[in-house]
């Protein structure tokens, strides 16, 4: 018997009949088989209505060999409770919450099962945002204290509720989905396609192009379509110009928080020159419009390559020598050291990814263990701290920028050598019926995933977006644990994670 | 302290001295034109292409720029009927002066809309307090930007509060999300009157690429006037202060 189907992040779609259906028993007894190897780690675990049945496909990823395991299993109509694998398996508490609130399974015995983002679709409508059921510890020595969901600066809204004893933060809970906007029912509209492009660089600003580069990479999955040499690189660069710029921009806001002027303003003016570059190619700052399926509306050409060269080689350096500065100056360094620890421990057990994951050591970045695209050909060289702390948060960023810097100026050179196919986009392509297609990215925050099913027409049936912050909101709680409250937004920062990119 | 001046030196002056007259470079996809009326055929083209229904086409052929996504997709299959160029002076306080017809020239204010007391009040001190209501943070990241080392509206009085109690306005982001409009709702109350309400953003505008979905609940603006009305997808940080001096007259 059939327990699982191999397949490859960014790699030709498969037959949605060929991901084995197996009976819950089989489906939890394969799970702990992967979980049992800390390489092994759930992409994601989402359900969706086919035939009168609930259908359940979980995706691991082996970080070691780049296979994507499916396996799926089936409800009934009718049955309505499942037991939860979340005590086994941690790292499965999201999506089991996500399943739950979207199409009222119970999953019982699951230690945490509370709405994850209350979307309009939800089953219990009696469920609504004022009445989330908050974690509470009886005792006239503790307090409770809420921010948000409207923060003091202009950034998006979540709310945070901490128990404290004193200064000391006994308890975080994190309470997100203000920014719900619906985006996976939205991605169904298979009238237009321009549009499903257009809405994945609206998932989250900050990463438009690592959302619309995990759409068009989809998108191509389900044609059997390969992208030629020379838009591979163009992506990649357009990727690593997303992160050099937020990394820098993250940066400057670290510096906000411990007071160092100096840092704030200099990483400020720094991000624009990269964010500038960007529009100087596409005509966005954010890079929107620049990635697109099947081809691009703004090929890379001489000029454009010749001002990322020029100003990543002026910005990289004047950033290396302000990020140096930064972290060596001791009043920096007290305010981040120990602080905000995540362990290698704990990071396994939430199945953290990213910059999350690899502060704590485990080395885990899509581009080297899943590539895509021009990845596959060259990619950069791993970045890894040790220590969990915010510090480690702050290292990550600058010495992944430096990795960035090099390798994008690498790839400029490869891209000198290939032919210039200059492909436009496509927007009608037609999709495999009935298939079913995994596309990966490392975004700047790390693994990004879109999903996406498709019916006997070949029409989009259900879209699935995991943003890493799915993964990693559960950190911060983790990170900010005994720590002193007054250190909360440089936990936060430190993360930076995503509220509408995890709202949809 | 001498890294710290090598550093210092290194960044040099970093503001934009004229933020009036700032030309952006010639792909900047601001106010479109409209060169030369699309046929029929290509009308029928360009509604279907459309992302977010920004064509119109009641009373002539006209692009809505508080619906549009600039995507810019019905420019280059039209290059030579549409434009996008790179004025990024598109705000205005009327939402109908938002759409583009052939012959404009510029997006026009209306200036005899303006309350007295806003201009009266704010020209030379606007506190805002701004509200992401399902928001996909590029338009808070150049609100933000608004302020910083290379915008700099600080240096008109303008600033963002983290009070609703310390602000003249609120500025909204984002479709407003059912799930926020509660929150949205408190901290208009919060704020002291009389205040101005501005939206930027195309998902604020109109909704955008959201307009349709049930996630959405946008009866906060059916309840008060807006006073300015900033379009961009993002906005750039240009278009929002150029705007607000609009607005109050700088």
């Amino acid at each position: 018997m059939k327990l699982f189907l191999e397949t490859y992040n960014n790699s030709n779609s498969v037959d949605l009949k060929d991901i084995p259906v197996l009976s819950y028993e089989y489906f939890a007894n394969m799970l702990k088989s992967y979980f049992v190897d800390s390489d092994n780690h759930c992409l994601s675990y989402f359900a969706f209505k086919k035939d009168n049945k609930l259908k359940f496909i979980c995706a691991v990823a082996k970080d070691s060999n780049s296979k994507v395991y499916l396996s799926s299993h089936e409800l009934k109509p009718g049955v309505t409770s499942l037991r939860s694998l979340t005590p086994e398996f941690p790292q499965l508490h999201i999506f089991e919450r996500e399943i739950s609130e979207n199409f009222g399974i119970e999953f019982e015995g699951h230690p945490w099962a509370k709405p994850v983002r209350y979307p309009s679709d939800r089953q219990d409508k009696e469920k609504v945002m004022n009445n989330y059921p908050f974690y509470r510890m009886e005792s006239d020595e503790l307090h409770e204290v809420g921010v948000g969901p409207i923060h003091a600066g202009v950034i998006e809204p979540g709310h945070f509720r901490f128990i404290c004893n004193g200064e000391k933060v006994l308890h975080l809970e994190i309470h997100l989905g203000y920014q719900h906007r619906g985006v996976e029912k939205l991605m169904l509209q298979n009238d237009n396609s321009l549009k499903l492009c257009v809405l994945s660089e609206s998932i989250s600003g900050d990463t438009a192009v690592g959302n619309a580069l995990a759409h068009a990479q989809l998108m191509e999955s389900l044609a059997d379509f390969e992208a030629p040499d020379d838009l591979q690189i163009e992506r990649c660069i357009a990727l690593e110009l997303e992160r050099i710029a937020v990394h820098i921009g993250d940066t400057a806001a670290l510096c906000t928080d411990v007071g160092y002027q100096l840092g704030q303003v200099v990483c400020e003016a720094l991000r624009t020159t990269i964010i500038n570059t960007t529009q100087f190619w596409c005509g966005n700052r954010f890079g929107k419009g620049l990635v697109r399926p099947f081809g691009t509306n703004y090929p890379l050409n001489d000029s454009i390559a010749g001002e990322i060269k020029k100003i990543l080689s002026d910005s990289g350096k004047r950033y290396f020598d302000m990020a140096e500065r930064i972290y060596s100056l001791p009043s920096v360094l007290g305010r981040f050291d120990g602080v905000g620890t995540v362990t290698k421990e704990q990071a396994y057990k939430i199945g953290a990814v990213g910059m999350a994951a690899r502060t704590c050591g485990i080395k885990r970045d899509t581009r080297m263990n899943h590539p895509f695209q021009f990845y596959k050909k060259h990619s950069p060289q791993f970045v890894i701290q040790e220590s969990g702390d915010a510090l480690a948060r702050g290292m990550l960023r600058y010495l992944e920028v430096k990795e960035s810097v090099k390798f994008v100026l690498e790839l400029l050179q490869k891209w000198e050598s290939t032919d210039k196919t200059a492909l436009k986009p496509v927007y009608d392509h037609k999709l495999k019926p009935d298939g079913f297609a995994v596309s990966a990215v490392e975004s700047w925050r790390g693994e990004l995933c879109h999903f996406a099913v498709t019916d006997d027409n070949g029409a989009i049936l259900h879209y699935k977006v995991k943003d890493p912050s799915m993964h990693n909101w559960f950190a911060l709680a983790l990170a900010v644990r005994y720590q002193e409250i007054s250190d909360f937004p440089i936990c936060n920062k430190s993360f930076n994670l995503s509220y509408c990119g995890y709202d949809l | 302290m001498i890294k710290e001046i090598k550093i210092l030196r290194q960044h040099g002056v970093q503001y934009v001295p004229d933020l009036k007259g700032a030309v952006l470079n010639p792909l900047f996809r601001g106010r479109p034109i409209i060169k030369e009326q699309p046929s029929e055929s290509e009308r029928e083209m360009l509604i279907k292409l459309c992302p977010s229904d920004a064509i119109i086409t009641e009373s002539g052929f006209g692009i809505d720029i508080g619906k549009c996504v600039f995507c810019k997709e019905c420019a280059l299959s039209c290059p030579d009927k549409i434009e996008f160029t790179n004025d990024y002076k598109i705000a205005s306080n009327d939402k109908d002066r938002l759409i583009v017809r052939k012959g404009d020239t510029e997006i026009r204010f209306d200036e005899a809309s303006v309350r007295p007391e806003v201009r009266k009040l704010f020209k030379n001190a606007l506190k805002l307090r701004q509200v992401s209501a399902g928001g996909d943070n590029s338009c808070e990241f150049e609100l933000n930007a608004s302020g910083n080392v290379n915008f700099d509206m600080g240096r008109y009085g303008i600033e963002f509060v983290a009070s609703p109690r310390h602000a003249d306005g609120i500025v909204i982001t984002g479709p407003i999300t059912e799930n926020m409009a509660e929150a949205l709702q408190i901290c208009w109350d919060a704020t002291p009157d009389p205040k101005v309400l501005i939206l930027v953003g195309t998902d604020a505008i109109s909704g955008g690429m959201f307009k349709n979905s049930p996630a959405v609940k946008r009866e906060f603006l059916d309840k008060y006037p807006v006073d300015l009305y900033v379009p961009g997808n993002p906005a750039h940080p240009l278009t929002f202060i150029n705007g607000i001096l609009r607005l109050i007259e700088k």
